[in-house]
């Protein structure tokens, strides 16, 4: 379990791990996993600041009505508590919904962006879906969506304590509060991202079906000068499905727009 | 013991089509569904409704959407028919899904103006709805609740405010001239109902002295009736069986044999019912944190009908008998029947409402005309007797 801090009055579970410079990363709708493998390979070059958002883990909603707009505030607020300057934010799914929210509204604490693909626009007309509806899927189509190998993502649900189930349910009812209508996205969010004065690193799954690489591209050509790369064998989560190569695609990337 | 008939309207021509594709509601095409038999259908079943004021029934509709189930969208354009058909009976609306509902002012003017309308007969069962009810209203299952007391708060006092314009800016529902009319003729509000199946929504309602209705599970209504009972008496008053109600799937026949059968058909309701696309049935926030641990460590969702020791019986292949132990239906001749629903009220400490299912799937018209009219005239006035005190309308 993380430690909790308090930020502007609000108590928040966040994982820290390693050293140098800072990395804020935002974790996706299906949670943080910090047991993956990825959390310790970004640590061994990286002071990895990961909280776990408002409703899950052991951090409480902000209030019950809570927005992603609250939570792009709250984690500004963070980042100023933290005092981190010329960091790296990296959101990934969700979190990379909430990281573009931040970084519209200021990107004065950070040197660069990653996101990993991201939820949060609309780019199709209003009868396509440019995100899967994943609260229609059964489990089993859910994953096959989601990862190249969706044996990779399953879960043995019997197995874990009432108190990580208890996380996990938490964690599907906050993602709901955050995203069910409009799904998944904020329709006012694209004409803003033109406000992102950061270099922008897109990194997709070649394998993802949740928001697919064309997606991937629209949100590319919103944010100016960013670059799409694409990871193969990887689907929604690139991060767990292929760690090795999204910490070196990160850092590649990250290290080139170090501090300015 | 006042008796409810009431009907889903089912379009039951698709529930074999909705069985084999695993989900009679939200993502079963419409194209399955004939208008023009469903013209029939509703004709007919409002025909049916009718014929309940005739043999002293009182009327309940209630509303499903994106079904084969229940083709009734909206109680109150249900009744406003069957208050214009009707003279005597009470109309309950169980109800409308007021956290789906985006103008919660709205429900409070339907609602107004069927009281108005049927001279002051309107039951109003404002109600949270079901899982699958989420995905065809698009409403977030995460603050449901919270959306609906808001609703709630509002619609009673839109109901019971003369003196308006008032002003509302709450979490969900913003209005600067809250002032309906017509105004209801009960006052302060049509009499209030709602429905669960937990101890928590026995306990909300107590709070508020709404009644509360349940269906189809003894094992589940006991503890809700109790934990109310319990709730009242903290809060200093005693609960008649007026504020319970209980639902059944009743088949009557002039012999066993005939009313096992009628109730055995109504029965395809319950065996159907929760035959829906997986996602849908439990929407992340719909039900509580503890359920919802409860059930991933059982590795799947809980079946609702449980029999009297609360072990859950397999809905779906549920015999007559199965059913009648489990509370979920009552059948058999008029003396069965009486019998039956006797024990349910001594089991369940008592309740004052009874929700019929007189119709369901294939009851035809003649079985479902016959059903009625012998559990109006042959059971319905024995149990009058049973709480006599809880002859009065609800309202009263």
């Amino acid at each position: 379990m993380g430690k909790i801090m308090s930020v502007v009055g609000a108590d928040l579970e966040i994982e820290e791990r390693g050293q140098g410079r800072p990395l804020l990363f935002l974790h996706a709708g299906e949670g943080l996993m910090p047991e993956r493998p990825w959390f310790d390979l970004l640590a061994r070059r990286y002071r990895v600041l990961a909280p776990w958002h408002p409703g899950w883990g052991n951090s409480p909603l902000l209030d019950p009505v809570a927005t992603v707009d609250d939570l792009a505030y709250f984690y500004l607020d963070l980042a100023a508590a933290l005092g981190l300057e010329e960091a790296v934010l990296v959101g990934a799914c969700f979190g990379g919904w909430v990281a573009a929210e931040m970084m519209v509204r200021s990107t004065a604490r950070f040197s660069c962006l990653v996101l990993v693909a991201p939820l949060g626009i609309k780019l199709r007309g209003r009868e396509e879906r440019d995100i899967a509806d994943m609260h229609a899927l059964p489990r089993a189509e859910y994953l096959k969506l989601a990862w190249a190998d969706p044996a990779k993502g399953e879960i043995d649900f019997t197995k874990l304590s009432d108190g990580e189930l208890a996380a996990i349910v938490r964690g599907r009812e906050a993602f709901a509060l955050y995203g069910w209508k409009p799904y998944m996205h904020n329709p006012r969010l694209k004409r803003w991202l033109h406000r992102i004065d950061r270099p922008t690193l897109l990194l997709w799954g070649a394998e993802d079906r949740i928001v697919t690489p064309a997606y991937g591209e629209g949100w590319r050509q919103a944010i100016p000068g960013a670059r799409l790369e694409i990871i193969t064998a990887a689907g929604h989560f690139p991060h767990w499905e292929q760690p090795e190569a999204f910490v070196e695609r990160l850092a590649a990337f990250a290290d080139m727009h170090g501090r300015r | 013991m006042r008796c409810w008939y009431f009907s889903e309207m089912a379009y039951h021509p698709a529930w074999e089509e909705g069985l084999k594709r695993g989900s009679l509601r939200v993502i079963l095409p419409n194209r399955h569904l004939d208008p023009q038999i469903a013209h029939g259908l509703l004709n007919r079943y409002l025909d049916e409704f009718a014929l309940c004021d005739e043999v002293g029934l009182d009327i309940m509709v209630n509303e499903h959407h994106s079904t084969a189930t229940c083709m009734t969208v909206s109680v109150p354009m249900a009744l406003a028919i069957i208050a214009r058909e009707t003279k005597r009976a009470r109309l309950l609306s169980l109800g409308t899904p007021i956290a789906n509902r985006p103008d919660p002012v709205r429900v409070a003017e339907e609602m107004a103006w069927l009281d108005v309308l049927s001279g002051g007969r309107l039951e109003m069962g404002l109600v949270k709805g079901a899982a699958y009810e989420i995905a065809p209203a698009n409403s977030n299952p995460a603050n449901l609740m919270r959306r609906y007391w808001e609703a709630h708060d509002l619609i009673l006092k839109a109901l019971s405010t003369h003196d308006g314009p008032f002003n509302w800016e709450g979490e969900f529902f913003h209005y600067r001239n809250v002032n309906i009319w017509p105004r209801p003729i009960q006052q302060p509000t049509p009499p209030v109902w709602m429905t669960g199946l937990s101890p928590d929504s026995g306990r909300m309602a107590a709070e508020r002295g709404h009644v509360i209705g349940t269906l189809l599970s003894g094992a589940v209504a006991g503890p809700m009736f109790d934990a109310y009972r319990k709730r009242a008496q903290e809060l200093g008053w005693t609960p008649g069986p007026d504020r319970f109600a209980y639902a059944v799937v009743a088949g009557v026949g002039t012999t066993r044999e005939e009313g096992y059968r009628r109730a055995d058909q109504i029965a395809d309701y319950v065996r159907t019912a929760p035959v829906v696309a997986e996602p849908f049935t439990n929407p992340p926030g719909y039900a509580s944190v503890a359920a919802n641990v409860a059930m991933l460590k059982a590795g799947g969702g809980r079946g609702f009908v449980r029999d009297r020791h609360g072990n859950p019986i397999d809905h779906r292949t549920a015999t007559v008998e199965q059913f009648i132990d489990s509370g979920t239906c009552v059948a058999g001749t008029p003396d069965d029947v009486f019998a039956q629903i006797k024990d349910l009220n001594e089991r369940l400490g008592g309740f004052g409402h009874l929700l019929v299912f007189g119709q369901g799937g294939f009851l035809d018209h003649q079985d479902t005309v016959a059903n009625i009219t012998l559990f109006g005239r042959e059971v319905l006035p024995r149990l009058h007797e049973l709480n006599p005190q809880a002859k009065a309308a609800a309202a009263e």
